[in-house]
């Protein structure tokens, strides 16, 4: 075990060490007052290299590294074919949203995404039902990757399930809380640095044990013929619903918060560009190397039933024990920044967007921060319990969270930022329509339109959004000026 | 639309537009490469197909190549076309009485 503990302990060493750095910060920005931007948002100053790790760590999560290799693993490179659909989303995210995005955030001095809703749409509806939605699709995601990031620790490490919940909870917790979003961030880029590494590492070990690329394939051939196709076994992976992964995990990312809040938090339109490069580079190794890894292990280990299973398995069979410390990092590192993420953005919904401009208005900054750590720390350890014991609301929660905050997100974000007419009814009739067509489909298990639900999901709540707007009075010309004047 | 004489929009939102249709642009490309040489060269049945680098033919185009030339494309499209620009709002002091008071 000791070789598998040693790059973990390592690990660990490096992200206290990048908290204490950000608590520098916080502690000054704390005596400025100007604490909530600091904690939320880092006071907008990330670099390029920092916002491509953030962005891809962020969106990068345990399916990426456990349950999409795995399936890799039963559907051949058709499923790798479906993994490279990912490619855009650090271009795309900020090639759309981009420097408007950027330009409006500072206007109003907004530190989160319902900030500028809240300002576009000047909607109580919007705010309310957006919060609603990151706070309860946050929370059950959260605790979704706590419990994916504790049996992977267990199946690995031998220790017990809660030991590794609460290793994971207490680190957490601990870094953001004293770090805030520059910790968040900072130690996104250690972990994305550690998935990088990790996926190297697995990708060549597994090829060379494999006795090359060459001999894999005709193992996988030997094995099952579909497995070389773009159609997966006996046609699983139709044409018409893998292209809807270019919307569910290609633009589509667009609109989800956690992604979206990151396109304000730059320094300059320097450090967005080099962000676009990095994190395209970044992002499209890492899919296409574990997910081939997963392939690959179609012939290493043959028969495994649970595809869950596979990458816990290949870490603990093929990698010898340094490695496997070193692989097995990747996907904990995968888990913690998703979560960490997550955990600020709803910390700044609660604390933000309902309680101060809710409940009490007239909240001065030293209650704020009281608050927004409080808020931070009650949430963690929310997530924690709900880990230990799943209810079974948030295991149904989230299935459609990923897909049920971009039907709630993208349109509200995407035309507030590009059409001038859109308005609240039209924002609040799209939010509605999309996350309860979202739901249904899945429920259901349709594939509308012969492709994923989403495709279905975001051109109904588009055309929700464009006859409600349009057969309604047109937004001020306030708001307008605002977002678009000089 | 409300006609307001002294409405003029903020001149950084031509270029931002621009470098957002590029993304579009690209976007879609990536969409046309990776189907085209996914599905025209992997349609056949398995024992037809030819190998590169060990790879299946569609699967070394629509996936290796598609990844590598894209990043590069990014690459390229971001020093080419996107511009450096201020971020800032440029009379500050007004900007954040403005805050106040809407808040």
């Amino acid at each position: 075990m000791a070789p598998i503990i040693i790059p973990l302990a390592l690990y660990l060493v490096g992200l206290f060490l990048l908290t204490y750095y950000s608590s520098r910060y916080l502690n000054r920005a704390a005596l400025k007052g100007t604490f909530i931007e600091e904690y939320f948002i880092g006071g907008r100053s990330l670099g390029g290299f920092v916002l491509a790790m953030t962005l891809v760590a962020t969106y990068t999560s345990a399916s990426s590294f456990v349950g999409g290799p795995g399936m890799a693993y039963a559907q051949g490179l058709g499923w790798v074919l479906l993994s490279i659909t990912q490619l855009p989303t650090a271009y795309i995210t900020l090639a759309v949203l981009g420097k408007k995005f950027a330009i409006i955030s500072r206007k109003i001095n907004a530190l989160t995404l319902i900030d500028i809703l809240r300002h576009r749409y000047k909607s109580d509806f919007v705010v309310i039902i957006g919060s609603l939605s990151i706070i309860c699709f946050f929370v059950a995601i959260m605790t979704a990757q706590y419990i994916g990031g504790a049996r992977l620790f267990q199946a690995v490490t031998g220790y017990s399930y809660t030991v590794g919940l609460a290793i994971f909870a207490i680190a957490i917790l601990f870094y953001v809380t004293i770090g805030g979003f520059r910790a968040v961030a900072l130690s996104d880029s250690l972990q994305g640095a550690i998935m990088l590494i990790g996926t190297v590492v697995i990708l060549i070990i597994t090829i060379l044990r494999g006795g090359g690329v060459e001999n894999l394939m005709r193992g996988m051939y030997a094995v099952n013929p579909d497995l070389l196709t773009p159609f997966g076994v006996d046609g699983f992976i139709s044409q018409g619903w893998i292209m809807g992964f270019w919307v569910l995990v290609g633009i589509g990312v667009i609109g989800l918060p956690q992604v979206s809040i990151r396109a304000m938090s730059y320094k300059n339109s320097a450090s967005m560009h080099r962000a676009m490069i990095i994190g395209t580079f970044t992002v499209g190794f890492l899919m296409l190397g574990m997910h081939l890894v997963g392939t690959f292990g179609r012939v290493l280990l043959p028969g495994i039933e649970n595809p869950d299973l596979v990458m816990p398995r290949m870490t603990i069979e093929v990698l010898p024990p340094w490695a496997a410390g070193i692989f097995f990092a990747g996907p904990l590192a995968a888990i913690m920044s998703t979560v960490d993420s997550l955990l600020i953005m709803a910390s700044a919904t609660v604390v933000k967007d309902l309680y101060s401009n809710y409940i009490n208005p007239r909240t001065n900054n030293q209650q704020l921060q009281f608050y927004s750590l409080g808020i931070t720390a009650i949430l963690g350890v929310a997530a924690f319990l709900f880990a230990l014991n799943p209810p079974d609301f948030l295991v149904w929660l989230n299935l459609f969270a990923f897909g049920g905050l971009q039907a709630t997100f993208f349109w509200p974000t995407i035309l507030g930022l590009y059409w001038k007419r859109a308005n609240a009814y039209g924002a609040v009739a799209s939010m509605i329509s999309g996350t309860v067509s979202f739901i249904i489909f899945d429920t259901l298990s349709m594939r509308p339109l012969g492709s994923h639900h989403i495709v279905a999901t975001l051109l109904i709540a588009l055309a929700a959004f464009i006859i409600v707007s349009l057969s309604t009075p047109p937004p001020d010309h306030k708001i307008i000026h605002k977002f678009w004047g000089i | 639309m409300h006609k307001e004489r002294n409405f003029q929009e903020d001149p950084r939102y031509r270029q931002a537009n621009k470098e957002a249709l590029i993304g579009i642009a690209i976007f879609i490309l990536n969409i046309i490469w990776w189907y085209v040489f996914a599905y025209g060269l992997g349609s056949g049945p398995p024992e037809d197909y030819s190998y590169i680098c060990g790879f299946p033919a569609w699967f070394f185009w629509s996936v290796i190549v598609n990844y590598v030339i894209f990043s590069f494309l990014i690459w390229g499209a971001v020093s080419f076309f996107f511009k450096d620009m201020p971020l800032e709002t440029k009379d500050k002091e007004v900007e954040k009485h403005n805050c106040q008071e809407e808040n």
